[in-house]
C-alpha cells in the first residue's frame, strides 16, 4: 500500500521519528507565576498595546490591537494584574516587547463559551466568520505565525477550490498537532467547515502521514458525516509539512517562484489554526492557550500539555522533571527547524509546537570537514537547489554569484545539512545568503 | 633519426619565427594609446587592488585620477596609500593635493572575556553574521562583539587579529589603511573609522549598547550607561538610544584624560600620545 500512496516527488529525508509522546494525552500544564506575553508573535506589524502597568486583565482580555492588516490581536491568557509593559529578553535573549501579567485567580470573559459541547450549527456569514477569526488573534500555528484572516480571505481576482488541512506534523519528536487530531477531531473537521464557508467553497482535504495510525483512523470514521471533507494518508518523508511540498503531493499542483498558494487555488491551514479557529468562531474562544509537546532524549517526563500563551519554557521544562545537568541543548520547536535558545525563561508562544531537551550527541554535528561532491544535499534538496554551491559561494561573500542559484525559494528545511557527511552546516549558509541577498534588494 | 631531429627543430623555429613576425605586426597595428600617466600613478598605489576608495580596482582608480579635472581630483581619495601616494599622484599630475587627515578603524565593543564573561557554548558557524542572526551572543549583550573574526577575515591588510586573552579582535595601526571593510562587514556596525589623531592620541566611547543602563551592566561592566557624566564635561558629546557617542573633533588632547576618569563605567578609552606608557 505504501508504494502507491501520494508524497511530494523531490528531495526530502526520513530521519529517525522520536515520536515518543505519540500516546500521551493532553494534558493541562497549569498555572505559573508570572506570564509575558510578546506582542508580536506573528508575521507583520508588532500589534499596538492597549493595557497599562496596574491595569486587571481576565483570561481572553484583548492587551494589543493588531496593527494594520499583517499583524494579529494578543490576548491576555490568564488573569491578574500587569506588572510591567517594556522590552525584556526573548529566547534568543534579544530584547522583544512583553507583556508581564502576574496571575491572580483563573477568571474568564464572561463572552467565552467554556462548556465542553461541540456545536455544529455555522449560522454566521462569511464576513462574520473572518471577522471572529481576526478579534480571535488567530495566526499559522505551524510555525510560520502568518495571520490567518488573509489566509481564509479570497484574494480578488484568484479562484480558491482546496484546503488543505497541514496535519503532517513532519518533524521528529512533535507530537501536539497528533495527539490534537486524536483528542478534538470533531472540532477540528468543523473547523474545516467554517474556514471553507469564509472561502467559499466544499472541498477540504485533512493530510495526515501514514505514520498516525489512530489520529488517520478517527478522522477517517468522522468524516464519512461530513460531506466535502476528506481525509488524504501521505507516505512520511520530511519536510512534507511544508506548504509548497503539501500542495504538490495532495494536489499535484506546483507553486511557481514567488507565488503564494492561493495562486494555484489552494489554502493549506494548520490543524492547530483551524482548531483554534473553531474555538474563535463557535466558542468567541480567542487564541490564548496552544499544545506544547515536551520532548527529548534528556527529558525524564516527557508529554503533550495544554498550555497558556506566554508560560515561561523553564516552568513547562520544571513540570516534566527538570533540565538535567548533561542538557546540551534547549530546543524550540522541532529539532530540524527550532532554535536551540538562550534563555529559558522565555515564554512559549502562539508558534512553540515544542520544547526539547537534546542530549550532546543529538545537538552536536562534529568537525566541518571539506566538501567531497556526493551531491547529497543536492538529492535531499525539496527544492531543488544546490546548497553545496550555496555555501561554496556564501563563505566566499560571492553573494552575486548566488543570485542565480535561487536561494531565496530556500524554505529552511535543513534536509542539506542533516544528509551531509561531511558535516558542513549548509542550512547557515544558505541563510546567510539569503540574508545578504534581501538586505541588497 | 638526426635528420628527424634536425627536422624538427628546424619546424618548430620556422613557426616561431613566423608568429613572432606576426605578433610584432599585430602589436603595431592594434596599439592602444593609453595616457602613459595612468601607468605611472598606478605605481604610486598600493596595487591591493581593495576597492576602498570605491573603485574597482587600483588601475579604475588610476584611470579616474588621469582623467579627472581640478575639482574632481579633489574628490578621488585612497584611503589605502594615504597622503603619501596622494600627494605623489597630484604631482604627477600637477594639481595641489589635499591633506587628510590620516585615520584608523577603531572597535567601539570592550566587552572583552572577562568584562562581558561567556554565558553559554555557542556551537553554530564561527560567522558572526551568522551568529548575530542565531542568538544574542555569548556575553548576553545584544549590541556587543560576537568575538568570531568576520573582521579579522575580510581585513586585506592583516591589520586585525582577534587577541586570545580578549577575545576581542585588535587593530594594529601600522597597518590599517581605513579602508573600511570591517566596518562594512560587520553586522553589529562595531567599526568606526576614526582620524587617528595627533600622536596617536584619541578619546572615544568603547561601547555600543542601545538597552537602559541596569539592563547593559547586567551582562558587561564596562557598558555605557549613558549617565551623562560625560556630556557635562564636553557639552558636544551627544547622548542617543541610552548610549554617548564622542565625536572625532573632541580634542583628546585636552579633555581626553578628564572624560575617562570621570566615566564611571570605564567606557570611554582614552589613548594615549605614542611614546607615553601603557593605556
Amino acid at each position: 500500500m505504501s508504494s502507491k500512496m501520494k508524497t511530494f516527488p523531490l528531495g526530502g529525508i526520513h530521519p529517525d521519528k522520536h515520536k515518543i509522546t505519540s500516546q500521551t494525552p493532553i494534558k493541562d500544564a497549569g498555572l505559573p507565576e508570572t506570564v509575558y506575553i510578546p506582542v508580536k508573535q506573528h508575521i507583520g506589524a508588532p500589534a499596538k498595546i492597549l493595557v497599562n502597568k496596574g491595569d486587571k486583565v481576565k483570561v481572553g482580555t484583548l492587551l494589543a490591537d493588531s496593527d494594520g492588516i499583517v499583524s494579529s490581536d494578543v490576548h491576555s491568557s490568564v488573569s491578574g494584574e500587569v506588572l510591567k509593559v517594556e522590552a525584556i529578553e526573548g529566547e534568543f535573549g534579544y530584547l522583544e516587547n512583553m507583556i508581564t501579567i502576574r496571575v491572580e485567580g483563573d477568571e474568564f470573559e464572561p463572552s467565552i463559551d467554556r462548556s465542553a459541547d461541540i456545536i455544529k450549527e455555522i449560522p454566521y456569514t462569511q464576513d462574520e466568520i473572518i471577522q471572529k477569526i481576526r478579534e480571535g488573534g488567530i495566526v499559522g500555528m505551524g510555525g510560520a505565525g502568518y495571520p490567518t484572516p488573509i489566509k481564509t480571505t479570497v484574494p480578488e481576482g484568484k479562484k480558491i477550490d482546496i484546503l488543505i488541512l497541514n496535519g503532517i506534523e513532519c518533524e521528529p519528536y512533535l507530537t501536539a498537532d497528533d495527539r490534537l487530531m486524536v483528542e478534538h477531531a470533531e472540532e477540528i473537521i468543523i473547523g474545516a467547515k467554517i474556514i471553507n464557508k469564509a472561502l467559499g467553497i466544499q472541498n477540504a482535504v485533512i493530510a495526515i502521514d501514514e505514520n498516525k495510525p489512530e489520529a488517520i483512523k478517527i478522522m477517517q470514521k468522522l468524516t464519512k458525516s461530513y460531506v466535502g471533507v476528506n481525509v488524504q494518508v501521505l507516505k512520511t518523508k520530511y519536510p512534507q509539512g511544508a506548504e509548497k511540498q503539501l500542495i504538490k503531493a495532495i494536489a499535484g499542483r506546483e507553486v511557481p517562484n514567488g507565488k503564494l498558494p492561493a495562486d494555484v487555488g489552494c489554502i493549506v491551514q494548520n490543524v492547530g489554526t483551524v482548531f483554534a479557529v473553531y474555538e474563535a468562531v463557535q466558542k468567541n474562544k480567542p487564541l490564548f492557550e496552544r499544545i506544547v509537546t515536551v520532548s527529548g532524549d534528556k527529558c525524564s517526563m516527557p508529554g503533550n500539555f495544554r498550555t497558556r500563551i506566554g508560560t515561561p519554557a523553564a516552568f513547562l521544562l520544571e513540570k516534566c522533571g527538570g533540565i538535567p545537568e548533561d542538557t546540551a541543548q534547549v530546543v524550540f520547536g522541532g529539532p530540524m527547524m527550532g532554535t536551540s535558545a538562550v534563555n529559558i525563561q522565555a515564554p512559549v508562544t502562539k508558534l512553540t509546537s515544542g520544547l526539547l531537551l537534546l542530549s550532546e550527541s543529538i545537538s552536536r554535528k562534529g568537525e566541518e570537514e571539506q566538501c567531497i561532491r556526493c551531491g547529497k544535499c543536492v538529492a535531499a534538496c525539496p527544492m531543488g537547489l544546490e546548497p553545496f554551491a550555496i555555501a561554496r559561494y556564501a563563505r566566499q561573500n560571492m553573494f552575486n554569484e548566488v543570485k542565480p542559484l535561487h536561494v531565496l525559494d530556500c524554505i529552511e528545511c535543513g534536509c542539506c545539512a542533516y544528509i551531509c557527511p561531511a558535516r558542513i552546516p549548509l542550512l547557515d549558509y544558505c541563510k546567510l545568503a539569503k540574508n545578504e541577498l534581501k538586505k541588497r534588494k | 633519426m638526426d635528420n628527424l631531429v634536425l627536422m624538427n627543430i628546424l619546424i618548430l623555429s620556422g613557426v616561431a619565427l613566423a608568429a613572432a613576425v606576426l605578433l610584432y605586426y599585430a602589436a603595431q597595428k592594434f596599439y592602444v594609446e593609453e595616457n602613459p600617466k595612468i601607468s605611472e600613478v598606478e605605481e604610486c598605489l598600493p596595487g591591493a587592488n581593495c576597492g576602498a576608495c570605491g573603485r574597482a580596482g587600483c588601475h579604475d582608480f588610476a584611470t579616474a585620477c588621469a582623467g579627472a579635472d581640478d575639482a574632481g581630483f579633489s574628490k578621488l581619495y585612497c584611503p589605502v596609500g594615504g597622503a603619501a601616494s596622494m600627494s605623489k599622484i597630484a604631482e604627477i599630475l600637477g594639481y595641489a593635493a589635499e591633506e587628510k587627515e590620516p585615520s584608523v578603524a577603531v572597535l567601539k565593543c570592550n566587552g572583552n572575556c572577562q568584562n562581558a564573561p561567556a554565558k553559554y557554548e555557542y556551537e553554530g558557524v564561527k560567522i558572526c553574521r551568522i551568529a548575530d542572526k542565531i542568538c544574542n551572543g555569548r556575553s548576553g549583550c545584544p549590541d556587543g562583539c560576537l568575538r568570531l573574526g568576520d573582521c579579522v577575515k575580510v581585513c586585506k591588510f592583516g591589520a586585525l587579529h582577534i587577541d586570545e586573552e580578549t577575545g576581542l579582535p585588535v587593530v594594529d595601526e601600522d597597518k590599517c589603511t581605513s579602508c573600511g571593510a570591517c566596518v562594512n562587514i560587520c553586522p553589529r556596525k562595531l567599526f568606526e573609522i576614526r582620524p587617528k589623531g595627533k600622536n596617536g592620541q584619541r578619546v572615544y566611547v568603547a561601547c555600543s549598547n542601545k538597552q537602559k543602563g541596569a539592563l547593559a551592566r547586567k551582562n558587561c561592566k564596562v557598558a555605557c550607561i549613558a549617565c551623562g557624566k560625560c556630556a557635562k564635561i564636553v557639552p558636544e558629546i551627544t547622548i542617543e538610544n541610552n548610549l554617548s557617542y564622542i565625536p572625532a573633533s573632541v580634542s583628546a588632547e585636552k579633555f581626553g584624560k578628564e572624560l575617562s576618569e570621570a566615566c564611571p563605567t570605564g567606557a570611554i578609552i582614552y589613548k594615549k600620545p605614542e611614546g607615553s606608557d601603557e593605556q
